[in-house]
């Protein structure tokens, strides 16, 4: 940074002023590392101290990649409104590479989302049948439950999930084939993410190779269900089933049961870890805030007290557990730093960040800076009621969904999907902490989140009702 | 009553074409709103507000005259 640069920048301001400063760094690092290792270790309390220290703008370093973090709504703004030819979102994640396999996106170009929207499974028509198929495989989840027991949520959820997603996006068919193994399997490809991807996505380090390993597994389970579809012939009418028939002009399948396991994999991935911890936090977060719980419960016993379906108030209002499930992505947010690439030089202010960085936003600071929110490390549900509505206050500002063009495709589905689960689990079971309410936290040592275990929880059916 | 739509956000959901189908539309082809009227009258006042409410990406806001 020379200081005709940062007298140009400060001198004018602009937001689009050429040559403007170089972002100022955060402290420590180590030499060659950077902040690499601390990423890895304390994520959120990393990426406070570099707003703490620098501001709304502040670079660190993952190994050799400068990272310029943007905090705020106003450089959330720009982030989230920058075309993809200037911040690419594919190339900002590497991690995720491996995991998908050649030849699959991380996030289908603009066109093709356009496709995935318009015809399929994420439309608003579409949603009704979700909520019945979610709604059904909760229940078949809990029928394993006796009248009293423990669950740990990380497995609960994770695996319910699995059945959801799979069933929702790739048919139902295809979701009967699949056995608990999957969910395990899948669970080791999420455990892939280590940060050190930056410097190597490849290096021989356990979780990598365990990662390589599960792949190949799921391509081998994807295989024999693929068999024993063309054994039998019979036409299943699901996704997998139209993937199957499309051949090549010289009669061979047009995929493998490699990029079709790759398809679904990316498919099912970004709606996946994602809803199973937001449900997990949601229930812990109910449970520590037992008030809060009884107004759920009461208003899920009301609402259903006429005997309505699952499929038809999951669609609808339900307002005092929606307020707690955004509550809950606010102070627990799944992804908590949204990354991108800077393809061409990014200005902001008086700063530039030039091409070659990373530029990223961090959903788990942003949601708690307290201009904003205020009181912010509470649970409060109210602060979404009229008048307050701090998700909506600014469109740029309450992002656990992100913002913008790449806003979460699936935010609507996932909103569903959760009303869907605890209309299901909170009518049926009463449930309880089984652990200091302290000791719930999450495992930041991989880029997917996850939540760390032990993470239980004990249940009690509920005396039947009417209407329940 | 008039409404801005902020086509950044939008993603081609259809959630406003299916609250308040004589204001808005959707391209299909661009998956984009398309406002059919952008004054409607105020008799579309409790569809438009549920559409503006219901847009998964906040893409509508409502502007009083």
């Amino acid at each position: 940074m020379t200081t005709a640069d940062v007298a140009m920048g400060t001198a004018t301001g602009s937001a689009t002023q050429r040559g403007g400063a170089a972002p100022p760094r955060v402290s420590g690092g180590l030499p060659w590392l950077g902040h690499l290792l601390e990423l890895r270790r304390q994520p959120i309390e990393l990426l406070s101290r570099a707003r703490a220290e620098c501001g709304e703008v502040a670079e660190l370093r993952l190994a050799r990649l400068p990272l310029v973090m943007l905090y705020g709504e106003e450089a959330q703004e720009a982030f989230f409104r920058a075309p993809d030819e200037q911040l690419d979102q594919a190339a900002a994640y590497p991690f995720m590479k491996p995991i998908f396999g050649e030849g699959v996106v991380f996030d289908a170009p603009p066109e093709r989302r356009k496709e995935a929207l318009r015809n399929q499974s994420l439309r608003d028509k579409q949603m009704r049948g979700h909520a019945e198929v979610i709604a059904a495989e909760t229940e078949r989840m809990v029928s394993r439950f006796g009248a009293g027991g423990e669950i740990d949520l990380l497995d609960f959820f994770a695996e319910l999930t699995i059945y959801t997603s799979s069933a929702c996006l790739i048919g139902k068919p295809f979701r009967e084939e699949l056995t608990p193994e999957f969910s395990r399997v899948y669970h080791d490809l999420e455990r892939g993410t280590d940060a050190i991807a930056y410097v190597n996505a490849h290096l021989p380090i356990p979780s990598f190779r365990k990662r390589d390993r599960a792949r190949r597994r799921l391509v081998e389970l994807v295989t024999e269900i693929m068999q024993a579809r063309a054994r039998s012939g019979e036409s299943k009418g699901d996704l997998l089933d139209v993937l199957m028939r499309v051949r090549l002009e010289d009669g061979r399948p047009r995929f493998s049961a490699d990029e079709i396991t790759g398809m679904f994999i990316s498919m099912m991935f970004a709606g996946h870890h994602t809803t199973s911890g937001t449900a997990a936090w949601t229930l812990i977060e109910l449970l520590r805030n037992p008030g809060q719980m009884a107004g759920v419960t009461a208003e899920l016993d009301r609402l259903f007290a006429d005997g309505g379906e699952v499929s038809y108030h999951a669609l609808r209002e339900i307002p005092r557990l929606e307020n707690a499930i955004k509550e809950t992505l606010r102070l627990h947010p799944p992804l908590i730093l949204l990354l991108r690439k800077v393809a061409e030089d990014f200005h902001y202010k008086g700063w530039t960040i030039a091409a070659g960085k990373l530029v990223g936003t961090s959903p788990a600071v942003s949601n708690r800076i307290p201009e904003y929110f205020p009181d912010p490390d509470r649970f409060d549900p109210g602060r979404y009621l009229e008048g307050r509505e701090e998700d909506v206050r600014h469109p740029f500002g309450w992002i656990p969904f992100g913002a913008g063009r790449h806003r979460c495709v699936g935010a609507a589905f996932a909103m569903i999907q959760l009303k869907a689960i605890f209309s299901v689990l909170l009518r049926r079971f009463e449930l309880e902490l089984a652990q200091p309410p302290a000791s719930y936290r999450n495992d930041h040592s991989k880029m997917v989140v996850q939540l760390a275990q032990p993470c239980r929880v004990r249940y009690r059916r509920r005396a039947a009702r009417a209407g329940a | 009553m008039k409404i801005r739509v902020d086509l950044d956000l939008c993603q081609g959901h259809g959630v406003c074409a299916e609250e308040a189908p004589e204001v808005f539309a959707l391209d299909e082809q661009r998956s984009k709103v398309v406002l059919r009227d952008p004054s409607p009258p105020e008799a579309q006042r409790a569809r438009v507000k549920a559409a503006v409410r219901y847009c998964p990406t906040h893409a509508l806001a409502l502007l009083e005259d």
